[in-house]
């Protein structure tokens, strides 16, 4: 293996484990740190692809990446919780033990569900697209067995962070305008979030849980 | 030239953001949508004389003229009605002149979003417009800010960004087979449907249900519905009206061009089945949740998402006929549904609640309100005249056609169910005992009962729309 095949393996490893912490970990800023840490390793992986291909495009979006997802993202979410008292710790609906057997599952099913795509890509990059459909397996799994409002989040932003991963490995980033407009969604979403959390908290509604008005 | 499409919304909602609201804003947003229906009909007449208008990244052939006409229209119908809205919310104190102006500027941000979507010939700017349908209707779902519209909106975004997630997984699954098959502009519709046979076939069957499931969780199919009858149930009336009326319908006719370059790589068959999976599962759920609905406002939204699963169904099994049918519906379903939701708002108006127990009687005590949900679930049930009889039909007579005489038989079923359970309801709701009668203004009655005039007139000449319709049908057929 070359180095460039082990520092982008690295990179992707660290994107899925920082997957693994969100939902091992129940302090909600132990989770930001992980998002961040998985956005600075994104950021990472596009600079790594970007060097190699002499790809200038490329190098833009992941300085993009490193603003958006390690730093404006956790950011934002990191003044949430600060203004939400008595909101530090998630509340699983799924015991951690359990949760993370499940990852480990998941990232079984991950590898089954990548293989057409693995036969296609081949190489240092497809051999890794698995990692990117784990990491959004367990970005679904943490939406449905997390319970605070900013669990459900953190696991949107690890979907998203696991599409982003596949798509810089299977076509070195689809064409940088999609991929600028797709991290400008992404921000534009947790701030339309934000401010629904916000107007929630206004309205007197302290967490998801009270959330159950609507149903048949 | 297809830029010109986007002007007039730009143009109302960017007033809407800088001016003191006053009714005339909300009048300029008719105005807007009025335009958007005049370019419709002048794109259609230019791509019926010479062929699709514009390339590259925006392009406008039969399908996205005539879908052009059905966001014209509907949102003509929604934005008229918002006008007594707003000045009523703001008169009655329960929004602020500049939530107003939001409610303003984001309904025209709407718009443009699904002319976006529907004008878009390259599937990241489909996606992108897609996106921003989502992030610009969540607000607008939360408008009334009460904990429960704030509940819908939440649910609305977090399960909507789900999807929309899975769709741009799909995308760039979609992607990767393009530059591997060496298609030029990988992102292209044109230019992947052409070159569609050469393309990996796993790779593309993988990319189509991402993509399936991605843009049907904001059509309304299963297994990502759940948020429909909430966001239905709580925004005010003109952007469920929108919603249900096009916006659905948008995601769909998504589907509908993805599936041509599915149809292209794979064969029918594949598409085939799970379309007609996610179809058939989506009637079923809709069914089962409309036999014992007990508020008006879900009724409708589950019976958009019955409807839009009658129209998957028809796409599975393709062809010019089917396609045509589901054509015809997409227009017939969005002026129907968006008359019985602005109906429903009145309703919700003068009734102060739309559960279906507590409107009994409607019929005799507010004649007009109750005479337009009468006409309107008629037309709604696929009664003749109503275009909806007509579109229903054809996508039976296709699906009998093609052989498919289970699905057929299953849909009708279905339907039949659904007949029953929808009678059963609006008897309750529309007879029994009165007390006293009174009348809706006529501004709102006029526009509502031209809106089911066009329904009917849809339903028994089509003209001018059949040629437009044959075309784009031919599209994705």
């Amino acid at each position: 293996m070359t180095t460039f095949a082990n520092a982008l393996a690295s990179a992707a490893v660290v994107v899925t484990v920082a997957a693994v912490v969100v939902l091992w970990r129940r302090r909600l800023r132990s989770i930001l740190v992980a998002l961040s840490i998985q956005g600075v390793a994104l950021a990472a992986l596009a600079t790594l692809l970007g060097a190699h291909e002499h790809d200038g495009g490329l190098l833009a979006v992941a300085l993009l990446v490193l603003l958006v997802k390690a730093l404006l993202i956790p950011g934002l979410l990191a003044r949430v919780i600060a203004a939400t008292p008595g909101a530090r710790e998630t509340d699983p609906l799924v015991n951690v033990p359990a949760s993370l057997v499940i990852a480990g599952l998941l990232t079984l099913v991950a590898f089954v569900a990548a293989r057409p795509i693995v036969a296609l890509v081949g190489g240092p990059t497809g051999r890794l697209v698995p990692l990117g459909l784990a990491t959004v397996l367990i970005g679904f799994f943490v939406m449905v067995a997390r319970r605070r409002a900013l669990s459900q989040i953190a696991g949107l932003l690890l979907v998203d962070n696991g599409i982003a991963l596949v798509a810089f490995l299977v076509t070195s980033g689809v064409p940088v305008i999609v991929e600028l407009g797709s991290s400008l969604d992404v921000l534009f979403g947790v701030v339309v979030l934000r401010l629904l959390l916000a107007r929630l908290t206004a309205a007197g509604v302290r967490d998801l849980d009270q959330l159950r008005s609507l149903h048949d | 030239m297809v830029y010109l499409l986007f002007l007039a919304p730009i143009v109302a909602g960017f007033v809407a953001l800088v001016a003191t609201w006053q009714p005339a804003v909300a009048w300029l947003g008719t105005a807007s949508s009025a335009v958007v229906l005049v370019l419709g009909v002048g794109f259609a007449v230019r791509v019926e004389s010479s062929g699709p208008v514009g390339g590259g990244v925006l392009r406008v052939d039969a399908l996205s003229a005539f879908m052009v006409i059905v966001i014209g229209a509907v949102s003509l119908l929604a934005t008229v009605r918002s006008v007594s809205y707003l000045t009523e919310e703001v008169a009655s104190g329960h929004s602020t002149r500049r939530h107003a102006a939001l409610y303003s500027t984001l309904v025209q941000g709407f718009i443009a979003a699904m002319l976006l979507a529907v004008a878009a010939n390259n599937l990241g700017v489909l996606w992108v417009a897609i996106e921003a349908t989502t992030v610009v209707t969540t607000f607008l779902v939360g408008h009334h800010r009460t904990p429960a519209a704030l509940e819908a909106s939440w649910k609305y975004i977090i399960i909507c960004s789900v999807g929309i997630a899975v769709a741009f997984l799909g995308t760039a699954v979609l992607y990767l087979a393009g530059v591997h098959a060496g298609v030029a502009n990988p992102l292209d519709f044109t230019s992947l449907a052409a070159h569609a046979a050469t393309l990996n076939a796993p790779v593309v069957r993988l990319a189509f249900t991402l993509l399936v499931l991605g843009y049907g969780t904001k059509a309304g199919l299963v297994p990502l519905f759940s948020w429909l009858p909430d966001a239905h149930g709580q925004a005010p009336a003109p952007v469920s009206a929108l919603m249900s009326g096009v916006l659905l319908s948008v995601a769909l006719s998504a589907i509908l061009r993805l599936r041509v370059i599915a149809v292209g790589a794979l064969g029918p068959s594949f598409p085939r089945v799970l379309l007609l999976t996610i179809g058939v599962a989506t009637l079923l759920v809709a069914a089962s949740m409309l036999l014992a609905q007990r508020d008006l406002k879900r009724l409708l939204a589950y019976s958009t998402m019955e409807h839009m699963g009658i129209m998957t169904v028809a796409a599975g099994v393709g062809g010019p006929l089917a396609l045509s049918g589901v054509l015809l519906h997409i227009l017939g379903h969005g002026l129907v549904k968006g008359v019985l939701f602005l109906d429903a708002g009145e309703v919700l108006r003068l009734e102060g609640t739309t559960r279906i127990e507590a409107l009994r009687g409607l019929l005799s005590r507010r004649p007009a309100v109750g005479a337009l949900l009468a006409l309107g679930l008629a037309g709604l049930l696929g009664l003749p005249p109503f275009s909806i009889f007509v579109s229903e039909l054809t996508m039976l007579r296709a699906e009998a056609g093609a052989g498919l005489w289970w699905v057929a038989a299953i849909v009708l079923v279905v339907l039949a169910v659904i007949l029953a359970a929808i009678l059963a309801h609006a008897r309750t709701m529309l007879f029994g005992p009165s007390e006293t009668a009174t009348t809706s203004p006529v501004s709102l009655s006029a526009p509502l009962g031209l809106a089911l005039g066009a329904a009917v007139w849809l339903g028994i000449v089509a003209w001018p729309l059949a040629h437009l319709i044959t075309l784009a049908a031919k599209v994705v057929a």
